[in-house]
C-alpha cells in the first residue's frame, strides 16, 4: 500500500503529461503555467515554511554535545563536536551540510568476535552523499539552459562531470550516481525489514518521483535527443517573462518538466523541507557556551514556588531542634 | 560413523536452525532486528544467544562435558528471556528444540547407522540441560525479586540506622535488617 | 489424551505477531515494564491537573472530559513555543539511521522503541490535525487520529524513553527524542497521566525541598552518620555547616546520595575533600535537591523545582556554587537554570580558593561541577594522594547520558579517576563519551515495578561492562550521577554480579591523603583497604 500508491501515481503523472501533450496538446499548460505555478509554490512555500518555522523560538539552548566541553584551559576541548564559539559552530554545519557528519558516525569500525567489520550503515551516508552530491551537480548542470553565455565555472563542472569521455553525448557520472543511489534507497527501504515497518507512502513518493525525473532526464539527453536549441529557447522565454513554445521538442522533454514541476510545488509540504530544516535544528546550530552566556527565553513567565520563608515556617521548631539558624525566631 | 560424528559434521547448519527458530519465538518486527545485527554492542540479545547456542552446541559434543562452561552459556542466554515476558516453560523451550532440529536432520543416519542408542542418550542429555535452565530460570526471577527488596531496603537503611533501630552501625548487612523489619 | 503443545507451539510469545501496519497496533501493556500510576495527593500538593488515584492496568484511566481537546490546545501551544518540536516533527526523513542506537529498542526488540517510531506515534497525530498533506491524505499520509488507544501507547512508550539523547547523535538532522518526550509527557501531565515514582519525589521536593522528602533534622542527623563514619576511618572530626549564611560556597547535591548506598559514600567523599580543603562553604536543607523529577513531568514544573538554588545561594549571600555528582541535575543546570532563574548577577564567578582558578567557563551561571572542581586541584597539586589506597578496584567509567551529550564533561571525571586510582579501562569505544548507553533507568523510570523493562534498557549498558569485566577483570563501575548509583547497582547486580558502583568522589575519599589522619585500614565502604584484609 505505502509503496504501491506512490509507485503509481508517478506512472499516473507521466501519462497525464503524455496524454497532455500527445493527445491533447495542451504545449501551453504543460510548458507554462503549470512550471511557472510550480515553481511559485516553491518559493512562496519554501519562504512560508521556513518563516514558519522561525516563528517558534528557541526558548533553551540545548545543542546535542558529541565531544569534551570548553572548561579548564589545559583540558583539549573539542571545538567542532562541541563548540564554544560562532567559528566552530560553523564548522560543525558545514561538517554536517556537505558531508553527513552524524550519518558517518555509524561508520565507526566496530569490533565483532574479534574481527574488524564496518557497520552497515556506512552505505546509508555513502548513497545519502552520492545522491545530495549529484543532485546538486545535476542542477547546477542545468543552469546552462538559464544563462546566455556559459560561464566558465559551469563549464568546468559539466567537464568534471563527463570525465569519463564516453558517448555521445557525453555521458555524465552524475546522472548515472544517482539512478543508483535512489534504487539503493528503494531497495534498502524495502529489503532492510526495521526500515519497510517505518516508512511510509511520503518516503516513498519522493524516490519514485526522483527517479523518473532522473530517468527522463537520461532518455532525454542520451536516447531520444531532444532538440536542444528548442528547450533554451522555452527557458530563456520562462526567464524573460515572455515564453514561446518551441517546435519539435519531444513529449519526452514534457513529461520530464511536468515531473519536475510536481516535485517543486509538492516540495514545500513534505519531508524534503529537511534541506532548510537542518540549518536550523537547535542541538546542531548553537554553540555550547551555556554556563558563559544566558539564553533568554522571550516566553518566559513566572511560576509558583515555594519559598524559604514557607519553607521555614513550616519546618522551624524542627530547624532550631537540632541548631540550625532560622530567620526569624 | 558415531552420532557424534554425524553432529560435528553438521554443526553449523544446526546451530543455524536453531537460533533462526529461538529468533522466531520472538514477535516478527523483533526478531527480524536479532537476526540482522551480529554486532556484540549494538545487539547484544541476538550476539549472546548465537554465541551460547555454540557453547552450548560445542560442549555437548565433547565426550566429557564441562558442566560449569555449559552453565555459564545457558545462563547467558536465560538470563535475557528471563526478563522478556516469557513464562517459564516459553523462557527454557529453547532447549528442546535442540531435540526436533536434531531428530530432522539426523534421522536417515542413525537409521542408516545403528546407534538409536547414541540417539536416546543424546536426547536425555539435552533433557538434562533442560534441568539445568529451569535452576537458571528460577534464580535469575528469584534475583530480580532480590533486587527489587533490596531496592526497598537500601531505601530505608539509613532511616532505620537513623532512628536506632540498627543494633550495630557498622553491619550493612540483611540480616541486621530482617531483624529489625521482623 | 489431550493434545501436549510442542516446543516450538509453546515457546512462542503469546503477544500476537502485529499482522497490521503499527498504527493499527495497539499497546499491550506488559507487566513488569511500566510504573504504577499517580497518587491524587501527590498531584494536589504541586496543583496539577485531574488528581486521583488512577491504576494503568485498569480499562478506563479516568480522564478528564474533552480530553482530546486538551492535548491538542496544548500540541498547538507547545509548536508555537518550541521550534525544537515543530521542526523535529516536520523534517524526519525516516532515514533510520537512529533506529537502533535507543538501548530499550535494542534491549527489548520492541520496533516501537526505535526513536523514529517512537516520534512517529505522537507525528501521526500532529500530522492529522496540523498539517494539510495529513487532513488531505490521511492514513496514507501517515496521519492519524487521537484516541484513547493512541493515549495509552504514547503513556507506555514516553515512558520508556529515557531522554537520553544518544539517538540525536547519529541523526544527520540532530533530531532529539528527547525534546519529543518531553512534550508528550508534558500533554500526559496535563491529563493527570503521572507516575506514581515520577509526583511521588515532585511533590516531597516542592514543600521539603528534596525528592526523598527529609526534612531539615532528618538531613543533618544523616549527615552526622557519615560523619561518625569517616571519624571511625579517619579519626578526623569533620564538622560541616547547614543554611549558614556568609559562607562563601553553596554546595548543592542530588538528595538520594544522603540516603542509599553507595551514593552515601560519595556524600562522605564531599565532606572529606571540603574539610580537607578548609573550604568556607555550607550545605542547605531548604535547597537539598540538586536532581528534579519535575522535569520529568513538564518544563514549569522542572522551573518551580529548581528556583531553590539561585534563591537559596541569594539567601544565604554565597559568592558561588558548586554542584555535585548528579547526571539530570547538571543538564538542567548547564542547559536550562540561568535561562529559567537567571542572571544570577548576585553571584560572582567562581574562583577557586584554593588554586585561584577563575572557572570562566561558568561565568554567567556561576556554577562549577564538583569534577571540574576537584580536576582543578588536583592539576595544581592541592591534593595528596595514595591511588594505591584503591588498588583493589579495577575501575571503569560509565558517562550519564547527561553530563555526556547535555554538556561535554568527559574528561574532568576521567582525569581524577586517574589520579586517585591504578587501574582504569575504558569500555569499548562505540558505548562511552558522547555513545554511552544510558543506564536504563533514568527520567524517574527507577522504579520497583518496572524491574523488567529496567532490566533490557541496563542491558547495552552492562554488556559493555560485561566485556571489559571479563578482559580485564574489572570490578567496580565509576559515575557521576546519583541516578546511576542506585539505578547501575541493580543492573549489574542482574547482568554482571562480580561488578560493584561507586561515586567519582567516593574514590576521592578514598585516596586523599588528610591532614592528621590516622593510618588508614578501611575504606568508606568500611571494609579492610588491600593488605589489611588480615588486621580485621
Ligand atoms: S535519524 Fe533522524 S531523520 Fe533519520 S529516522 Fe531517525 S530521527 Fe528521522
Ligand atoms: S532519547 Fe534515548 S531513550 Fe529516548 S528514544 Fe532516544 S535513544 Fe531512546
Amino acid at each position: 500500500m505505502h509503496i504501491a500508491v506512490p509507485f503509481f501515481t508517478v506512472i499516473f503523472l507521466v501519462l497525464i503529461a503524455y496524454a497532455g501533450i500527445e493527445a491533447a496538446h495542451l504545449h501551453v499548460l504543460f510548458g507554462i503555467v503549470i512550471p511557472y505555478a510550480a515553481f511559485t509554490v516553491f518559493v512562496l512555500g519554501f519562504i512560508l515554511r521556513v518563516r514558519n518555522w522561525g516563528r517558534s523560538p528557541v526558548p533553551f539552548r540545548i545543542p546535542t554535545t558529541c565531544g569534551q566541553q570548553k572548561s579548564l584551559p589545559w583540558i583539549k576541548a573539542s571545538t567542532v563536536e562541541n563548540p564554544s564559539s560562532t567559528f566552530g559552530v560553523i564548522v560543525r554545519m558545514a561538517l554536517e551540510i556537505l558531508f553527513f557528519r552524524s550519518l558517518f558516525r555509524n561508520l565507526k569500525t566496530e569490533m565483532h568476535e574479534d574481527r574488524v567489520v564496518y557497520g552497515s550503515a556506512k552505505w546509508l551516508w555513502l548513497a545519502g552523499l552520492a545522491f545530495h552530491w549529484s543532485f546538486l551537480i545535476i542542477v547546477i548542470r542545468h543552469f546552462r539552459f538559464f544563462l546566455g553565455d556559459i560561464p566558465f565555472v559551469l563549464e568546468m563542472v559539466e567537464g568534471l562531470d563527463a570525465f569519463l569521455q564516453i558517448g555521445a553525448p557525453l555521458l555524465y557520472t552524475t546522472d548515472i550516481i544517482i539512478l543508483g543511489a535512489v534504487t539503493y534507497l528503494f531497495l534498502r527501504r524495502v529489503a532492510i525489514p526495521q526500515l519497510k515497518y517505518i516508512s511510509l507512502a511520503a518516503d516513498y513518493f519522493p524516490l519514485f518521483l526522483i527517479f523518473g525525473i532522473a530517468l527522463s532526464g537520461v532518455l532525454m539527453r542520451y536516447f531520444f535527443k531532444v532538440h536542444v536549441v528548442g528547450v533554451k529557447t522555452l527557458t530563456m522565454g520562462w526567464l524573460s517573462l515572455s515564453p514561446v513554445i518551441p517546435e519539435n521538442v519531444g513529449v519526452i522533454f514534457y513529461i520530464h518538466l511536468f515531473l519536475i514541476s510536481v516535485l517543486l510545488a509538492y516540495f514545500p509540504f513534505s519531508k524534503l523541507m529537511h534541506v532548510g530544516g537542518v540549518f536550523l535544528s537547535p542541538t546542531r546550530n548553537l554553540i555550547n557556551n551555556n554556563r558563559m552566556k544566558r539564553h533568554v527565553n522571550p516566553w518566559d513567565y513566572p511560576v509558583h514556588v515555594h519559598t524559604y520563608e514557607e519553607y521555614e515556617e513550616e519546618f522551624r521548631d524542627k530547624m532550631k531542634s537540632v541548631g540550625l539558624p532560622v530567620e526569624k525566631e | 560413523m558415531t552420532l557424534r560424528d554425524s553432529l560435528s559434521e553438521r554443526k553449523e547448519n544446526i546451530i543455524e536452525k536453531w537460533f533462526e527458530r529461538i529468533i522466531d519465538t520472538y514477535p516478527p518486527d523483533t526478531s527480524r532486528f536479532l537476526k540482522d545485527q551480529k554486532d556484540r554492542f549494538a545487539n547484544p540479545v541476538g550476539a549472546t544467544i548465537s554465541r551460547g547456542l555454540e557453547g552450548i552446541f560445542e560442549e555437548i559434543l565433547k565426550d566429557e562435558q564441562d558442566q560449569a562452561k555449559v552453565s555459564k552459556f545457558i545462563d547467558n542466554i536465560v538470563r535475557i528471556r528471563a526478563v522478556q515476558n516469557f513464562n517459564p516453560s516459553q523462557a527454557i523451550s529453547f532447549i528442546f528444540l535442540l531435540k526436533n532440529i536434531i531428530r530432522d536432520e539426523l534421522t536417515v543416519d542413525v537409521l542408516h547407522n545403528h546407534n538409536a542408542d547414541e540417539l536416546l542418550a543424546l536426547e536425555s542429555q539435552i533433557d538434562g540441560l533442560a534441568l539445568t535452565a529451569f535452576d537458571i530460570f528460577m534464580n535469575c526471577r528469584e534475583k530480580i525479586y532480590e533486587i527489587k527488596s533490596n531496592e526497598a531496603k537500601d531505601m530505608t537503611f539509613r532511616l532505620l540506622q537513623r532512628a536506632n533501630l540498627l543494633k550495630e552501625k557498622q553491619n550493612h548487612v540483611a540480616d541486621d535488617m530482617n531483624d529489625v523489619t521482623q | 489424551m489431550a493434545k501436549l503443545p510442542k516446543p516450538e507451539e509453546l515457546a512462542k510469545v503469546d503477544f500476537k505477531p502485529p499482522k497490521t501496519g503499527w498504527m493499527d497496533t495497539p499497546a499491550n501493556l506488559k507487566p513488569g515494564t511500566f510504573c504504577w500510576g499517580a497518587k491524587a495527593k501527590n498531584l494536589q500538593v504541586v496543583d496539577f491537573p485531574n488528581a486521583r488515584d488512577w491504576n494503568p492496568t485498569e480499562d478506563d484511566w479516568k480522564l478528564p472530559k474533552e480530553w482530546e481537546g486538551t492535548v491538542l490546545e496544548a500540541m498547538a501551544d507547545r509548536l508555537s513555543k518550541y521550534r525544537s518540536f515543530k521542526l523535529f516533527l516536520d523534517i524526519c526523513v525516516r532515514c533510520g539511521a537512529c533506529a537502533d542506537k535507543c538501548h530499550f529498542f535494542i534491549g527489548t526488540g520492541d520496533p516501537k522503541n526505535m526513536p523514529v517510531l517512537r516520534t512517529e506515534l505522537l507525528r501521526s497525530v500532529y500530522k492529522k490535525y496540523f498539517t494539510n498533506s495529513g487532513k488531505v491524505l490521511g492514513k496514507l499520509g501517515g496521519a492519524r487520529e487521537l484516541t484513547y488507544d493512541v493515549l495509552k501507547e504514547w503513556w507506555y512508550y514516553f515512558y520508556q524513553c529515557t531522554e537520553c539523547r544518544r539517538c540525536s547523535v547519529f541523526c544527520p538532522y540532530g533530531i532529539d527524542t528527547a525534546e519529543i518526550t518531553l512534550m508528550a509527557r508534558e500533554f500526559m501531565n496535563l491529563l493527570g497521566l503521572n507516575t506514581d515514582w515520577i509526583s511521588g519525589p515532585v511533590s516531597n521536593c516542592y514543600t521539603k525541598g528534596n525528592h526523598l522528602g527529609l526534612e531539615p533534622h532528618t538531613i543533618t542527623s544523616s549527615v552526622e552518620f557519615f560523619l561518625d563514619d569517616i571519624e571511625t576511618i579517619t579519626g578526623i572530626k569533620v564538622e560541616p555547616t547547614f543554611n549558614r549564611k556568609g559562607a562563601e560556597i553553596l554546595f548543592v547535591t542530588p538528595s538520594g546520595d544522603l540516603f542509599a548506598d553507595p551514593g552515601t559514600y560519595t556524600a562522605m567523599g564531599y565532606l572529606m575533600l571540603f574539610h580537607e580543603l578548609g573550604l568556607d562553604y555550607t550545605w542547605s536543607t531548604y535547597a537539598s535537591e540538586g536532581g528534579n523529577f519535575g522535569f520529568f513531568t513538564s518544563n514549569e514544573m522542572a522551573k518551580r523545582l529548581h528556583y531553590k538554588i539561585y534563591a537559596e545561594a541569594k539567601r544565604l549571600g554565597v559568592k558561588y556554587i558548586i554542584g555535585g555528582e548528579c547526571g539530570h541535575m547538571w543538564r538542567l543546570i548547564h542547559q536550562y537554570l540561568d535561562t529559567w532563574h537567571g542572571p544570577a548577577d548576585f553571584l560572582e564567578v567562581p574562583r577557586s580558593p584554593v588554586t585561584g582558578t577563575v572557572f570562566e567557563n561558568a561565568c554567567s551561571t556561576k556554577m562549577v561541577h564538583v569534577t571540574e572542581f576537584t580536576a582543578d586541584l588536583i592539576k595544581n597539586g592541592k591534593l595528596t594522594l595514595d591511588p594505591s589506597r584503591n588498588d583493589h578496584l579495577k575501575l571503569t567509567y560509565h558517562d550519564s547520558c547527561n553530563t555526556a551529550r547535555g554538556m561535554g564533561l568527559l574528561e574532568e571525571p576521567r582525569y581524577v579517576i586517574r589520579n586517585v586510582c591504578n587501574h582504569f579501562y575504558e569500555m569499548p569505544e562505540n558505548t562511552i563519551r558522547e555513545k554511552t548507553f544510558c543506564c536504563g533507568s533514568g527520567t524517574g523510570l527507577n522504579a520497583s515495578e518496572n524491574m523488567e523493562l529496567r532490566m533490557q534498557g541496563g542491558l547495552p549498558r552492562a554488556n559493555a561492562v560485561k566485556h571489559v569485566h571479563e578482559k580485564y577483570g574489572v570490578n567496580m563501575l565509576a559515575n557521576i550521577c546519583a541516578i546511576d548509583r542506585a539505578t547501575l547497582k541493580a543492573s549489574m547486580d542482574y547482568w554482571v554480579p562480580a561488578v560493584g558502583v561507586t561515586g567519582v568522589h567516593e574514590l576521592v575519599g578514598n585516596a586523599m591523603v588528610m591532614t592528621g589522619e590516622k593510618e588508614r585500614t578501611q575504606d568508606l565502604r568500611l571494609e579492610p583497604l588491600p593488605g589489611e584484609e588480615g588486621n580485621e
